[in-house]
């Protein structure tokens, strides 16, 4: 079965189709799979080679692959969600009802999308303190920490702008309290509330720049910092794994 | 471990067999679930029974179009009937011209007698008859979901 399995895949990537996608046919050898990697777009970020050790759970506990996992999960229910939600007045707070009572898996999908957002938050954290008390943060991978610090911003602000979406009384005044802490700001404070909420209170074009916001612009920069977050440890030398251990 | 089997199940066969298989349930499952949530359960939409008055309102003998409800209601001698006011060809919204006594739609120029039948132009199919029902008001209602066959009147 395995060695069935295993045939039918490399005759697959042997045709020529698949060569003219994919460049580097079957094979198993070390230069192939170094190829493989250094030729496909996402997987390029990464290195081609590794230590066997910073693949070891003890080193990262996968805090960064499962904040990834947590983004792409939030990215895939949330494209899911705006198919029944209207960024409007009127209709937001009806619409996220629809969602959980009349659209069918809507529930499902609602949750998994704020229960990712919990625990994208949380991870965030996690692995910024996995990183700081590792000392991993040092030079040479000192900017990679200032991208992180970044991402860790961009991630608060996803979870604030969603926030406002649901259009409940929790959401209004979340964001009252949060956009009048932000008018604290000396001098431009009163000017980036009035930018972002479109005018004095929270009202329809505070909703409609939240949920631009929320749904383009925040998750293309997150994106774009991601793509460098991960092509950073590829060129500061892989994964901080400490003293190398000694059987290696 | 005993001798060799080439064909004996091993333990690795075994749980890629497993794993392959919950693969394979967990994506038609994703795929039906998916299905479902892309089919709205509730449509904001106009309710396709439309109410266009009394029946006194169409004279005998008489075509009237009814341009919120989309439908013509044609009084001819054998009843009445309701024609959709909507073109065959693609869609376009027809008008009644009472100079020439027929229905003709301004995008490709097909023209409908008053049966609905075409005359003229590209349009594949004659208007089709909608089915035409009293309420307990009185009114009359026209069903722009049901299409009925062309020896159907409503008796006035």
């Amino acid at each position: 079965m395995a060695k069935a399995i295993e045939n039918y895949w490399n005759d697959l990537r042997d045709t020529k189709v698949w060569r003219s996608v994919f460049r580097s046919g079957a094979g198993s050898g070390n230069l192939h799979s170094a190829l493989s990697v250094q030729q496909n777009v996402f997987l390029h970020l990464a290195s081609v080679k590794m230590r066997r050790r910073s693949l070891a759970f003890g080193v990262t506990w996968y805090l960064g692959t499962l904040t990834l996992a947590t983004f792409l999960i939030l990215t895939g229910t949330g494209i899911l969600l705006m198919l029944y939600y209207h960024p409007s007045v009127p209709q937001a707070y009806a619409d996220m009802k629809d969602l959980q009572f009349v659209v069918s898996a809507g529930v499902f999908l609602r949750n998994l999308h704020r229960w990712s957002a919990q625990a994208m938050v949380f991870l965030v954290f996690a692995h910024m303190f996995k990183v700081f008390y590792r000392g991993a943060y040092r030079a040479p991978r000192e900017f990679n920490w200032v991208i992180g610090v970044i991402l860790l911003m961009i991630t608060l602000f996803l979870s604030y702008t969603g926030y406002l979406l649901p259009w409940d009384q929790l959401a209004f005044w979340a964001i009252t309290v949060g956009s009048n802490i932000m008018s604290a700001v000396p001098v431009f404070g009163q000017k980036v509330r009035f930018l972002m909420l479109g005018g004095n209170t929270v009202n329809a074009n505070a909703l409609l720049r939240f949920y631009v916001l929320h749904c383009v612009i925040l998750p293309l920069v997150a994106a774009f910092f991601i793509a460098i977050h991960f092509w950073r440890i590829r060129k500061d030398g892989g994964l901080h794994t400490g003293k190398a251990a000694p059987h290696e | 471990m005993g001798q060799e089997d080439a064909d004996a199940l091993t333990r690795r066969d075994t749980l890629i067999k497993i794993g392959l298989g919950s693969a394979a349930v967990a994506c038609c499952g994703a795929a039906a679930f998916g299905y479902q949530f892309l089919s709205p359960n509730v449509l904001y939409e106009p309710s396709p029974i439309a109410n266009v008055g009394k029946p006194d309102r169409f004279p005998p003998d008489s075509v009237t179009a009814d341009p919120v409800a989309g439908v013509y209601i044609v009084h001819a001698a054998e009843g009445l009937y309701a024609l959709s006011a909507t073109c065959t060809h693609l869609g376009c919204f027809t008008a009644w011209k009472p100079e020439l006594g027929i229905i003709a739609c301004p995008c490709h120029g097909s023209k409908f007698n008053r049966l609905g039948v075409k005359i003229d132009g590209p349009a594949p199919r004659p208007l089709p008859r909608l089915k035409v029902s009293v309420s307990d008001e009185g009114d009359l209602l026209v069903d722009r979901s049901t299409i009925v066959t062309p020896d159907q009147f409503l008796r006035t």
